[in-house]
């Protein structure tokens, strides 16, 4: 379950950030800026095939003594990030990715949504709803 | 009084009416005026009334009571719906309507019963509902006070005809539009409802009071409960037998008109009349349907979407884009965040465009979204778009898709473009390569070569139980993928093949027996070393382990039966299960074989059979690599424990086994065994007492001193291997800046 998960835009500004609310949120908004510049280093990185899944998927960006970040990266440059908490039993990679995936469809849902103009902040229950099921359920 | 079961509707309701009608706050009713009223306003016979009031003890009591007021009002319903007045009748009539007051009664109570009637709607009403379908299209006709009716009549014409006015119901909001070409008074009347309801239903009772003056104007159908009062008192006598559908759309007006979410009433009617022209004259005919979910659209309703519909896209088995939807749904002036989620809540399939289902839906949801209900969390079961409905199959797919997410992008997105066509390709490919990466993990690079190994193996000894090893080998690919995550187990894959390529080459190419018990012998601290140091990729390691090993493990066990020198088992034993710690354990264990001196025990356990066989083999090839892999094997697998327990008995007295056996556990117990199981002759010698000791303790010790220098190779190994293992690590992570997106 994740603390923290945002969804920033290509130009690297956020379009949607929620933490577990007990918690300093400043700090998590903090984290997901630093881990931006891991973001950008591992797409730079990584070259060759496109669309390449493995790519879509940046993995650990990297572990703090509190928590793990983990990144990934749309075909569209659009970023998202989960901030884990290292205390949680250790999630399993794939558990992560398909944690990633439903980000990613509920971040196309909303896309489609015609009243919906990119790089604005994303309004949508739907969204909210699978984000918060993704959270930690306590607090 | 009887006991008296009311549902919570009707609980509510009546204790409504109670309050309403305590006037005087002293919890019993006296016959004043309200009651009286409101037995009036049931438009039953006095004589029934009477009874009524007997039946329920009012007249005992002088005054009612709340429960003589209940019943009274449970037996008012039951006249209402004609059956005979029984007491019996009061708790087992089910399904009963609330009983319906109408004339006199206030906004409120009016309100109230439609409250009621709205949310109890669907028990209650459709008994009643149907009973009063085919009237009220007439009745609305005829009933709504005279002028309301010549202009429903109007109105009523107006709905087919006239699609432009209709037009203008998606832009409820915009003045401009209401005016159109819709009977004269409706549009600006409406205009003025909206004024007047502009957001919620606060007043409820002075809007109501003034919409139904301006009511009055319409003819609307469901104006019934508000200009109830003047109107309806003149309209009543004059339709007795309408009386009952008249309260029926007094009751019901909330309910009929568009999505019937909230029993506001009054307001709400009035709003929601605003919003569609053609809907209210639809009311009459939507309270019977209506009456069954509140969302559900009428056919006037559809119909009207329909048209709507044709405007924007011509065919109606296509979509409507989300541009031109957005264009369209801009007009209702809804704010965006509603829109919004008004989209999303109607588009089913997540496509980006509207399918007819999705697009009335949608303006279902506008409609009511201006005539001020709350716009659900999820979809109303009603607004879910039908497969086969109205649309071809077109449609048929796109719901299922709703389902499945990772199914869904690569079905719709095909056939619609607006959505991202790049992120649905990439989906089916996460979703494979994640399958693959997923398998990847074990198994394939496993089972083969540990099967074809154990195959070798098997046909090497004339055992078949070699299939254990396979077993430990088939064991180790779970434990591969629990320990390793995918980037790690990818790494053990890599690392397995380098591990393969040092123990296929030893061990494949040294496919003979010769050759690797050589190399078990010289090399065979280097070569177990390079196979079992990598020990995440068990795989590798194990086939090439296992065939060369076996053959290893059998030279060995030959060599140390040959030699009667614990050496085989010492080198067998290092390798077992956990490489590191092996070598300590099997320095150790061999130590503590060594010391033993009663290995007579002949382990029962079949493991230990095969282990038998397995070490005459070893005796032959004794191969380190084969030990090791033995070793490591049967650590790691159940069914190679036994065997070094019993051999470990063998060499030890039998209590020094025992403890000794818990506390190794069967990894290094492996080695030992299998070595010591080559050395049969040395339980048999114990018999011969200080001989058979005496050669067992320099069994032991030998094969201790093999067994430390077999430890010291091994870890040279795997220091050896450590570094090659860093430098390419530093080898990737310097080649991985130089690529590029």
């Amino acid at each position: 379950m994740a603390v923290c998960i945002a969804v920033i835009a290509k130009e690297n500004y956020p379009l949607y950030i929620r933490s577990v609310p007990t918690q300093n949120e400043l700090k998590f908004h903090y984290t997901v800026h630093t881990s931006l510049d891991v973001v950008e280093e591992k797409i730079s990185a990584v070259g060759k095939a496109l669309g390449d899944q493995r790519e879509l998927y940046l993995g650990l960006l990297y572990p703090t003594e509190d928590y793990k970040v983990y990144g990934y990266v749309t075909n569209s440059k659009v970023k998202f990030v989960i901030v884990v908490d290292s205390s949680n039993t250790s999630l399993r990679d794939n558990e992560i990715r398909s944690m990633f995936r439903k980000l990613h469809n509920s971040f196309t849902d909303v896309m489609c949504n015609p009243f919906h103009n990119p790089g604005d902040p994303i309004q949508s229950k739907a969204f909210d709803g699978i984000v918060s099921g993704m959270m930690v359920q306590t607090g | 009084m009887e006991s008296l079961t009311l549902s919570d509707v009707e609980q509510k309701y009546y204790s409504d009416l109670f309050v309403y009608c305590d006037t005087d706050n002293t919890k019993k009713v006296a016959s004043n005026g309200r009651v009286l009223d409101l037995f009036r306003a049931a438009q039953l016979p006095s004589e029934v009334v009477l009874q009524i009031t007997e039946l329920c003890g009012a007249t005992r009591l002088g005054h009612f009571g709340r429960s003589q007021f209940y019943i009274a009002l449970k037996l008012i319903a039951i006249a209402q719906s004609g059956l005979p007045l029984r007491v019996e009748s009061l708790n087992s009539v089910k399904d009963l309507p609330l009983p319906r007051f109408v004339v006199g009664k206030n906004e409120a109570e009016a309100r109230h019963a439609a409250l009621y009637q709205d949310s109890d709607s669907q028990g209650l009403y459709p008994a009643s509902a149907t009973a009063v379908i085919p009237r009220p299209p007439g009745r609305g006709h005829q009933n709504k006070k005279g002028p309301p009716t010549s202009t429903s009549l109007p109105v009523h014409e107006v709905i087919q005809p006239l699609p432009p006015t209709i037009e203008s119901q998606p832009e409820p909001t915009s003045p401009v539009v209401s005016p159109h070409q819709s009977p004269p008074t409706s549009p600006h009347s409406w205009r003025k409802h909206k004024r007047q309801h502009s957001g919620g239903n606060p007043d409820r009772p002075p809007v109501v009071a003034a919409t139904g003056a301006v009511w009055t104007q319409f003819r609307e159908p469901q104006s019934g409960p508000v200009s109830g009062d003047g109107m309806w008192s003149s309209h009543s006598p004059p339709l007795p037998s309408q009386e009952s559908w008249v309260s029926f759309t007094a009751d019901t007006p909330p309910s009929s008109t568009l999505p019937t979410m909230h029993p506001s009433s009054v307001q709400e009617s009035t709003t929601i009349r605003t919003v569609a022209s053609a809907a209210t004259t639809n009311e009459i005919q939507r309270q019977s349907s209506a009456y069954d979910d509140p969302w559900k659209i009428t056919d006037e309703q559809r119909q009207y979407y329909i048209n709507q519909f044709k405007t924007i896209q011509p065919d109606l088995t296509g979509f409507i884009p989300g541009s031109a939807a957005k264009e369209f749904f801009t007009k209702s002036k809804l704010p965006i965040l509603e829109l919004s989620h008004i989209w999303e809540l109607s588009d089913f399939d997540k496509d980006g465009a509207l399918t007819l289902d999705e697009f009335c839906a949608a303006f279902h949801l506008v409609v009511a979204r201006k005539n001020g209900y709350d716009l659900p969390e999820k979809l109303p079961e009603s607004l879910m778009p039908k497969l086969i409905d109205l649309d071809d199959s077109a449609e048929v797919p796109e719901p299922t898709t709703d389902v499945g997410y990772s199914a869904s992008p690569v079905e719709v997105t095909p056939s619609k473009s607006p959505s991202m066509p790049s992120l649905n390709q990439a989906w089916p490919e996460m979703n494979q390569s994640n399958e693959d990466t997923a398998i990847v993990h074990p198994v394939p690079i496993r089972m083969t070569p540990s099967k074809i190994h154990m195959q070798e193996m098997e046909l090497k000894r004339t055992g078949s139980d070699h299939n254990h090893p396979t077993s430990p080998l088939l064991a180790k690919p779970p434990e591969m993928s629990e320990e390793a995550k995918l980037p790690a187990s990818m790494k053990f894959v890599a690392a397995n093949t380098v591990g393969d390529g040092y123990s296929s080459s030893d061990s494949f190419t040294s496919d003979q027996e010769p050759i690797t018990r050589q190399r078990s012998q010289s090399g065979t601290s280097p070569e177990a070393l390079k196979v079992v140091a990598p020990p995440p990729p068990p795989p590798r390691p194990h086939p090439s382990h296992s065939r060369s090993s076996s053959l290893d493990m059998n030279r060995t066990f030959a060599a140390a039966s040959a030699t009667g020198q614990p050496q085989p088992s010492t080198i067998a034993y290092p390798p077992a299960v956990p490489p590191r710690p092996l070598p300590t354990q099997g320095v150790s264990g061999g130590g503590a074989v060594l010391t033993t001196t009663s290995p007579q025990q002949i382990p029962q356990q079949p493991n230990f059979a095969d282990f038998s066989q397995f070490q005459a083999f070893a005796a032959s090839e004794q191969d380190g690599q084969a030990e090791i892999h033995l070793c490591y094997v049967k650590g790691s697998s159940g069914p190679l424990a036994p065997p070094p327990k019993p051999v470990r008995r063998r060499l030890k007295s039998e209590d020094e086994l025992r403890p000794e056996d818990e506390q190794h556990g069967p990894q290094k117990s492996n080695v030992i065994a299998a070595v010591l199981a080559t050395q049969p002759s040395i339980p048999r010698s114990v018999g011969k007492d200080k001989k058979a000791i005496q050669a067992s303790i320099r069994r032991n010790k030998e094969t201790n001193t093999v067994l430390a220098r077999l430890n010291s190779e091994l870890q040279q190994q795997l220091k050896d291997l450590l570094e090659e293992r860093i430098s390419l690590e530093v080898q990737l992570e310097q080649l991985r800046p130089f690529s590029h997106l």
